[in-house]
């Protein structure tokens, strides 16, 4: 059976939740491969890595591959997929992941899709675009299937397997090394999920008035272990931060749950959380068109409607 | 300094977008075309950077026709020329050959930087910048949140999942910045009048010596096999509150087993 490489998306030791999902995906297609960039693959890794199915873990950890940013990842991919000829390469829609698998398609001769929801086992890739209003299917015609997937889309599933690590060594050129990484800095995410993997989020918009408001919103948000959004309305007056905007111009957001409060679903919005399993809405405006998504609306002030849910999910727990 | 900045005319953020049949392409007709609102970042930054250190900003943009606008608009921010590749062989075209095309109108022409929005608001796909880094031979530094050009040093910090890298390189680069940036500046009635005359120069694939079968929809590496549209939701319930409505919610979370 032929290989899929598999990029692993890691922050140093902590694997992402989004590589469960492409070594899930990956064995419809074939026996997958993972490639480690950096360092952090210790046996806690490997073991994980192992019981969602991967074969294989390849190891890249020489300076070269730390010290300098997304090229000497997208060389060493075009140098397995010479070497390997995988069925497909599988990365994470992340910042890293996008551009290395750009250019590794560009030096391999490969056809790229990305923001893949589904793959099928024949390559068939599944894209839900324009806001969640058209599915797509689509296939790479040309060279190696380099796709890369949206997080939170394709369930991971466990398959127990023993994974064999390699340590690979490939030589990078000088023009990968043009860029070099002087520091890394983390900014203190605080507890709640990540937006773009968040089983359930819960935001807030211009109803919810100021800052202040939104410690309601965050409130019920951690009654429900959930992540916190922000329309762009909320983000642009500068009542919480750009990062947890939810939009067309920010994050997309695929939870199983979204609770949206004094948001009036403007496409803008629309378009960053249409593909939600459930939609709950609250607004005083009963014509919001948001309420168009809904699989639950109530028409109302958030700031009576929002605290009386929190209090009744904590009495319910 | 020589800036080249890459822009995009995109459909309206507030039109609906379709796919057509016949060709499986965006259709670029029926809705407003606008300019691709994150490369308004990139041409502040461009503006910014010839406030410091002096120079030109040249507008760069492959698009039908009617991009031309789009173009004109951008310079009206108070960019100094532009150019447009316009040809209707590079209809279809996909990333991998949209990024040979504008890196075939960039090479030769000294830009010490050349800079994009983070994304577009129709494909969204992010890969451009690093596509153009690539076949140039260029340094890359892309969501970029701040940017620093001190000689031809530039040193900048990308945007990660868990904060930010500080990268450091050489000009000249590939640029690509995040919303969050700048503020960009509205035209002025002035920049709006003198775009009217700055220079465009117009070229086809042929000016830029591109060969006709690697570019346009059959030169695709991909393809789309069909599409349709997302089949509408169901109508939900909508109730309006009379002093139970957040206990309401509380159980439909529990009916569908949230809570």
């Amino acid at each position: 059976m032929s290989e899929v490489l598999v990029l692993a998306e890691h922050h140093e030791s902590e694997i992402r939740k989004v590589t469960f999902e492409l070594v899930t995906a990956a064995r419809a297609l074939g026996t997958p491969v993972v490639l480690w960039l950096g360092p952090g693959c210790g046996d806690a890794a490997i073991a994980a890595l192992g019981s969602y199915g991967a074969s294989k873990v390849l190891i890249a950890d020489s300076t070269d591959v730390s010290d300098h940013p997304v090229v000497p990842g997208a060389e060493i991919v075009a140098h397995l997929i010479d070497s390997i000829q995988p069925a497909a390469v599988l990365v994470a829609s992340s910042a890293d992941g996008k551009e290395i698998a750009a250019r590794s398609a560009i030096k391999s001769g490969s056809g790229i899709l990305t923001d893949a929801v589904e793959i099928a086992a024949d390559g068939t890739v599944t894209q839900s675009v324009f806001g969640g209003s058209t599915i797509v299917h689509s296939k790479v015609t040309h060279g190696t299937p380099i796709i890369t997937v949206r997080p939170n889309s394709i369930s991971a599933t466990e398959l127990l397997a023993s994974a064999v690590v390699e340590k690979i060594s490939i030589g990078i050129t000088d023009s990968a090394k043009l860029v070099s990484v002087t520091k890394r800095s983390v900014v203190a995410k605080g507890a709640r999920p990540e937006l773009a993997e968040a089983d359930v989020v819960v935001s807030g918009g211009r109803g919810v008035g100021g800052a202040e408001g939104f410690g309601i919103i965050e409130a019920l948000a951690d009654s429900l272990n959930a992540a916190v959004g922000a329309s762009r309305a909320a983000t642009d007056a500068g009542w919480y931060p750009h990062q947890f905007q939810v939009g067309q111009t920010g994050k997309t957001v695929s939870p199983s749950l979204y609770i949206a409060n004094g948001i009036s679903g403007a496409i803008q919005h629309r378009a960053g959380m249409q593909t939600s399993k459930v939609v709950i809405v609250v607004n005083k405006d009963s014509e919001a068109p948001i309420f168009e998504l809904a699989d639950y609306g109530v028409v109302g002030d958030l700031f009576t409607v929002v605290p009386q849910l929190t209090a009744e999910i904590g009495k319910r727990k | 300094m020589k800036i080249a900045v890459c822009v995009k005319q995109v459909p309206d953020t507030w039109a609906e977008k379709k796919l057509m049949a016949e060709t499986s392409t965006l259709d670029r007709v029926s809705p407003d075309g606008v300019l691709n609102e994150l490369d308004e970042y990139a041409i502040e930054q461009a503006l910014q950077l010839v406030e410091a250190h002096g120079g030109e900003v040249v507008i760069v943009t492959m698009g039908p026709e009617r991009a031309a606008e789009t173009l004109r608009k951008a310079i009206s921010m108070g960019a100094d020329a532009g150019i447009h590749i316009v040809d209707d062989k590079l209809a279809g075209s996909d990333a991998i050959a949209t990024s040979a095309v504008l890196a075939k109108a960039l090479e030769g022409r000294d830009f010490d930087v050349i800079l994009f929005g983070s994304e577009s608001t129709d494909a969204r796909m992010s890969v451009i910048p690093a596509m153009v880094a690539e076949r140039l031979g260029l340094a890359q530094v892309t969501f970029a949140q701040k940017l620093d050009i001190v000689g031809t040093t530039l040193t900048a910090e990308r945007v990660t999942d868990y904060g930010f890298d500080t990268l450091t390189t050489s000009l000249p680069a590939v640029i690509s910045v995040v919303e969050k940036i700048n503020e960009p500046r509205y035209p002025s009635f002035k920049g709006i009048m003198a775009a009217k005359k700055k220079p465009v120069e117009t070229l086809t694939s042929a000016d830029l010596g591109l060969d006709p079968a690697l570019v346009g929809a059959a030169a695709a590496w991909s393809e789309v096999v069909d599409f349709a549209a997302r089949p509408p939701k169901p109508a939900g319930v909508v109730i309006t509150d009379e002093g139970s409505g957040g206990i309401s919610i509380a159980d439909y979370l529990t009916n569908s087993k949230f809570i």
